[in-house]
């Protein structure tokens, strides 16, 4: 899973201006990477996040995963890149109300046709995974933010993707809870698995292993970070 | 899954959907009872006509049966042509009289059918026997109620009252033999059905070979019209009217009732599509950012047409099936109230449930409920993710 970024800009029209997002920006992410972009509130790191998940489109420039140029991609060969390629995180978590824990995980797979026992125990497999096995049949309403969270992120792992998006995961979290969702991420990182954030949370940008910090819609650095 | 999330959908806001729901059910039933009653009194008049399967009725010049007190002169002649002709398998010779029933000191008066009984098509026996002798009668529960008479009992009769005179002609005593049901006679008028040659003696010379009406049914397989035709080249004194032309003239004078059924059932059903797109328009506006992460996570625009539209036709269908009950005793009620008007037959309905219309009109309002649901899946499947999300963030 490699992503290339290539001069990449969105501008968005308010009123008589035009809001510029994103700039210009240029990187690239290998497999299994672990990249945090931080910055402050409207830099344009989430603005960012949407072009690289395909769920926004680019005024110019390019995205392209594994050679596969997002921008050029209709919306149903997007939809269904997002749906196998891309497991997405929100902030405020964005579980389906009406559904149980075990159905929010369930939902990615049963888009992605997966058989019924087959996707019911995956999402067994993934509750476990996150701790929360005892909670399947749990709405959200009746989960902690930390635990929503975790079966947000269990519901992003549902069809294997090789890269997870997640943008602010630990925002609306306590510090001891978003020390858990650091620590997740970590693991998931450990076990393969190619991972952006954009975050605030310095713990977590800490976490990563590339930090990439932006600044009115331009990266100002790209660094490495020593663990 | 996907129905899991039509019913969460429906099931968040349960009062809601239920008033929802019962909003489309008395549409439903409006849409319903109209298409019954556009369709019902015509089906009613057919089947009042082919009650007994005489699809040809011959009645004096100019003139609808029983339209007016004339009636056809030399009918056993006409009765005789009718029977001799190929295609005709049976003939009965109606003719329509008063007949007073004198009791003590007072005399009800019924109607009088004098008819043959072994082809007479006028009424279904319940209890008894036919008349087959000259001096017996069938009568319905009004004559019954109305005399104080029991199958069995011998009533004294007359055709004929002189109000100057104050006194009656053509008397006979006749025995009631049976009980049962007149088709064409409103449920609360006294009638009798009389040999037909009893009822032309008593009325004297003026009814002497005299007949109101001679119904013909022709043979399986037989042009019904061509039989017509044929009356009204061989038999010029007389009106010859086959069922599909009473049916047309019925056509005729429905016309316009028919045209108000048809505009209150448009109506009830355009109600019934604007109350199930706001609902579902509601619905998802309330839910634009689970739509919109929805959207992020992979799920398919055609996934969330095919929720949004599945949610409008559970709404019409289940709105429609309730209706279907609601519309049916809503039907019963005023058929019994409009039943109740003087001189209508008892066995004329106003509604009348067919299965083929109810299955139409319930097709129609779940395809109501498909369109209706189509602009609010439109809408949020065209909603743009990024965009959507950062607004629910906001909000």
């Amino acid at each position: 899973m490699t992503i290339s970024v290539r001069d990449l800009r969105r501008d968005y029209r308010m009123g008589d201006d035009v809001v510029h997002a994103v700039r210009g920006v240029t990187f690239e992410i290998e497999r299994g990477e672990y990249v945090a972009i931080v910055g402050p509130s409207g830099c344009g790191k989430s603005t960012l996040l949407n072009l690289l998940s395909a769920i926004d489109a680019p005024t110019g420039g390019s995205v392209a995963i594994d050679g596969r140029e997002i921008g050029r991609m209709n919306d149903r060969e997007a939809t269904d890149f997002r749906l196998r390629t891309i497991g997405l995180v929100f902030q405020r978590f964005y579980l389906m109300p009406t559904l149980s824990a075990r159905e929010n995980i369930e939902l990615p797979m049963a888009e992605a046709q997966v058989p019924a026992r087959e996707r019911a125990a995956r999402a067994r497999e993934l509750l476990g995974y996150v701790g929360l096995a005892p909670r399947e049949r749990h709405r959200p309403a009746q989960l902690s933010g930390g635990e929503q969270q975790r079966v947000a992120i269990a519901r992003a792992l549902a069809n294997r993707p090789a890269l997870i998006l997640a943008d602010e995961p630990t925002g609306e979290l306590d510090a001891r809870t978003g020390a858990e969702i650091i620590a997740l991420f970590g693991r998931l990182n450990e076990q393969g698995s190619t991972i952006v954030v954009v975050t605030h949370d310095e713990v977590l940008a800490r976490a990563a292993r590339r930090v990439i910090h932006m600044r009115d819609g331009l990266i100002t650095t790209d660094e490495l970070q020593s663990r | 899954m996907r129905l899991a999330l039509v019913r969460a959908a429906l099931t968040r806001r349960p009062a809601r959907t239920l008033l929802a729901v019962l909003g489309v059910a008395v549409s439903a039933a409006l849409l319903l009872d109209m298409v019954m009653l556009a369709s019902g009194m015509r089906e009613s008049f057919r089947g009042f006509l082919l009650v007994r399967g005489y699809q040809l009725r011959v009645a004096p010049k100019g003139t609808l049966p029983f339209d007016s007190e004339a009636t056809i002169a030399g009918a056993a002649a006409i009765v005789a042509a009718l029977r001799a002709h190929p295609d005709i398998v049976a003939v009965s010779p109606i003719l329509g009289a008063q007949l007073h029933v004198l009791g003590d000191g007072r005399a009800t008066t019924s109607f009088a059918i004098g008819m043959e009984p072994q082809v007479q098509g006028d009424f279904e026996l319940l209890a008894g026997a036919l008349p087959d002798a000259a001096d017996r009668i069938v009568v319905n529960d009004a004559f019954l109620s109305a005399t104080g008479a029991r199958l069995g009992d011998t009533v004294r009769t007359a055709a004929g009252f002189d109000p100057q005179m104050r006194s009656y002609s053509g008397l006979r005593r006749l025995v009631v033999v049976g009980r049962g049901r007149f088709f064409y006679t409103g449920s609360d008028q006294p009638a009798v059905a009389v040999p037909l040659a009893t009822l032309q003696a008593m009325g004297g010379a003026a009814r002497a070979d005299r007949a109101s009406l001679v119904m013909a049914r022709v043979r399986e397989g037989a042009a019904v019209e061509d039989v017509r035709a044929w009356i009204a080249r061989t038999m010029p004194h007389v009106t010859a009217i086959s069922t599909e032309t009473a049916l047309r003239q019925v056509d005729e004078r429905l016309g316009y009732f028919r045209q108000l059924a048809f505009i209150l059932g448009a109506i009830s059903l355009i109600v019934g599509f604007l109350l199930v797109t706001t609902l579902v328009t509601v619905s998802v506006n309330e839910r634009v950012g689970e739509i919109a992460v929805m959207r992020a996570i992979g799920v398919s625009r055609a996934h969330i047409v095919h929720q949004i539209v599945a949610e409008g036709v559970v709404l019409s269908v289940g709105g429609a099936i309730a209706g279907l009950g609601l519309g049916l005793i809503t039907a019963r009620e005023l058929n019994a109230i409009l039943s109740d008007f003087p001189g209508l037959p008892a066995t004329f309905q106003f509604f009348l449930f067919q299965a083929e219309y109810a299955w139409r009109a319930l097709g129609m309002l779940a395809a109501a409920g498909v369109l209706a649901g189509v602009y609010p899946a439109w809408r949020a499947a065209s909603m743009p993710i990024a965009t959507t999300l950062r607004r629910e963030a906001v909000a």
